[in-house]
């Protein structure tokens, strides 16, 4: 089969693999319809986050249809089945998952022994996301083995097209999680930094989940116009001051609730020498994650507020605010989409046209087209927010 | 980190059969061997800087010959990184600096000025290299007109209705709570 495959940083290439196969009674393997290029993947594809092997393939955001079950089925999944496999695998069993904490699942990691050395404990296992949660190949390709299917899977209702239900997988649930755990006032103003996919979808959410007003930071016109359809106020960061129109924006009190839906790769710019100096640090390994944003959310969000982290952070960072944080009683929520908590709401709302997540995608091409892509939405080239591909 | 964690893929998974081709843009291929070029001379300034002060009679002045090796290691490492137009930039920088002290060393009394008047030629033709890479990876030219996207609202049904199906859900949660 197909597949898109990680060579080293910067190179990804479209190579002929061998196909999965059942390892597992409880084993499935999908032909994927679509799938698509997460902003988290060019945190891989620039190989800042450690444990990529080259020969991995990646994607996690995937859909498509069972063509075989393992043995273990009972019942939940059958071959012919329509599914939206989440980036999370999960068990469905353990203790966490029980609880709905479904992104740090005790049992899906098989190469359990390296997140513990890294993260202290184990966190579940995720499709094509680097050796630290379980190596799984990923689903950028014409086949997927999902492992722990029976519990691994939304199923898709007759009549929602792919483009309708494949951001279930990731991008949706997580700007909704990120939103819901800012436990949203209809009073509050919900400032949201990076307006990807995540942050449209963080957007749409916060109005969804009935904040007064929605504030979206980026500097792309493309991707600034798209946050305004969603119903945002919009700031320009490289010709607006943030500070200043976040204080003008809320009476000088500051957004109640703030969330860094840009993560570990600030914007690296001159007026932000903070940047500069974790960009130079970020190379001579002295830190991981360039956190800008978090820090001008610490020091902007209103006293006693809510900071949501939806945004990758892979390791280290250095000059976090921490008495601005600690003194302002602000609260930090963040974590891996705990997908399947999230997901029978988010499928009925889709169902009955609330949203419609679909409005975030620019860029439809084959699967042979992948490589390409990736620079493209890199370098933010015509005008592209979100790329799907289709095996 | 492979080797220390001792990660490998696990048995199961899918193996390459047969590669694609793989995707450069010629601007990053320049980019990427002039950042190692730029390690390597580092390298040879930073270690052996007699080898470089000697067949251009500029004995002495080893300290600077090793200063500017730490800088061409440091202008390598940004080239080879996502941020390869800031060290592109920084060698063409450099070239400036390296041809300054070339310049300093042609003087009359100098009896292998010929061999500096070589190292000044070889120097322009890699600043022009240098130029031209951060010439083209500072402007990525925008493919395709520049579209915006202000109908995308995602919202079917628009976004006052949206709002007021907001305000209705909260409204009904606030009437349970109390």
């Amino acid at each position: 089969m197909k597949a898109l495959v990680w060579h080293g940083k910067e190179d990804i290439r479209c190579d002929e693999v061998t196909d999965p196969r059942i390892e597992d009674p409880r084993d499935a393997i999908i032909r994927v319809t679509s799938c698509a290029i997460c902003g988290s993947d060019l945190h891989l594809f620039h190989n800042f986050i450690p444990g990529m092997l080259p020969g991995d393939i990646m994607g996690h955001e995937t859909m498509g249809e069972v063509v075989e079950t393992g043995d273990a089925m009972d019942g939940k999944l059958k071959k012919g089945d329509r599914i939206v496999v989440p980036f999370t695998i999960i068990c469905g069993q353990c203790e966490q998952c029980k609880r709905g904490n479904f992104s740090v699942c005790e049992t899906t990691n098989r190469k359990r022994h390296l997140a513990e050395k890294v993260f202290g404990h184990t966190t579940a296992g995720l499709f094509g996301y680097t050796h630290l949660t379980g190596g799984y190949p990923g689903g950028q390709a014409e086949y997927l083995r999902v492992p722990f299917a029976d519990a691994t899977h939304i199923k898709v209702p007759e009549g929602l097209s792919d483009e309708q239900v494949l951001f279930l997988s990731d991008i949706f649930p997580t700007g909704w999680q990120a939103a819901a755990q800012c436990d949203i006032e209809p009073s509050d103003t919900v400032a949201i930094w990076g307006c990807g996919p995540v942050g449209q979808m963080a957007i749409r959410s916060a109005i969804l989940l009935g904040a007064n007003q929605v504030i979206a930071i980026d500097c792309l016109p493309e991707r600034l116009s798209m946050a305004e359809a969603g119903g945002a106020t919009i700031i320009d960061f490289k010709t607006e001051s943030v500070m200043d129109r976040l204080q003008e924006l809320t009476d000088g009190r500051g957004p109640e609730k703030c969330i860094d839906a840009t993560g570990m790769e600030s914007h690296v710019m001159p007026s932000q020498p903070d940047t500069i100096l974790d960009r130079a640090k970020q190379m001579l390994m002295l830190e991981s994650d360039r956190p800008h944003v978090l820090r001008e959310m610490i020091y902007l969000c209103r006293p006693g507020g809510v900071i949501s982290i939806p945004g990758v952070y892979s390791g280290f960072s250095d000059k976090i605010p921490m008495g601005a944080l600690m003194n302002k009683g602000l609260t930090i929520r963040t974590g891996q989409t705990h997908v399947n908590r999230w997901t029978d709401d988010l499928l009925r709302r889709i169902a009955d046209g609330e949203i419609d997540p679909s409005f975030v995608i620019t860029h439809t091409v084959n699967l042979e087209h992948g490589p390409e892509m990736y620079r493209l939405f890199r370098d933010k080239q015509d005008s592209c927010v979100k790329v799907v591909l289709k095996p | 980190m492979y080797y220390v964690a001792n990660i490998m893929r696990s048995k199961g998974d899918p193996k390459i059969v047969r590669s694609g081709p793989r995707h450069i843009p010629p601007a990053d291929r320049l980019a990427r061997s002039l950042g190692w070029f730029s390690i390597g001379l580092g390298a040879l300034e930073l270690l052996a800087p007699r080898r470089i002060t000697g067949p251009l009679g500029m004995q002495g002045d080893e300290t600077l010959v090793r200063a500017f090796g730490l800088r061409e290691i440091f202008s390598g490492i940004m080239s080879l990184s996502v941020d390869r137009n800031a060290g592109l930039w920084s060698r063409v920088a450099g070239d400036g600096l390296d041809a300054a002290a070339l310049m300093s060393a042609m003087n009359r009394d100098n009896p292998k000025k010929h061999n500096v008047a070589l190292a000044l030629l070889m120097i322009g033709g890699i600043a022009l290299l240098d130029y031209r890479g951060a010439q083209e990876t500072t402007r990525r030219p925008q493919i395709g007109r520049r579209r915006l996207y202000p109908d995308r609202t995602g919202f079917p049904k628009g976004l006052a209705a949206a709002r007021n199906s907001a305000r209705e859900l909260l409204s009904r949660t606030k009437t349970v709570a109390s």
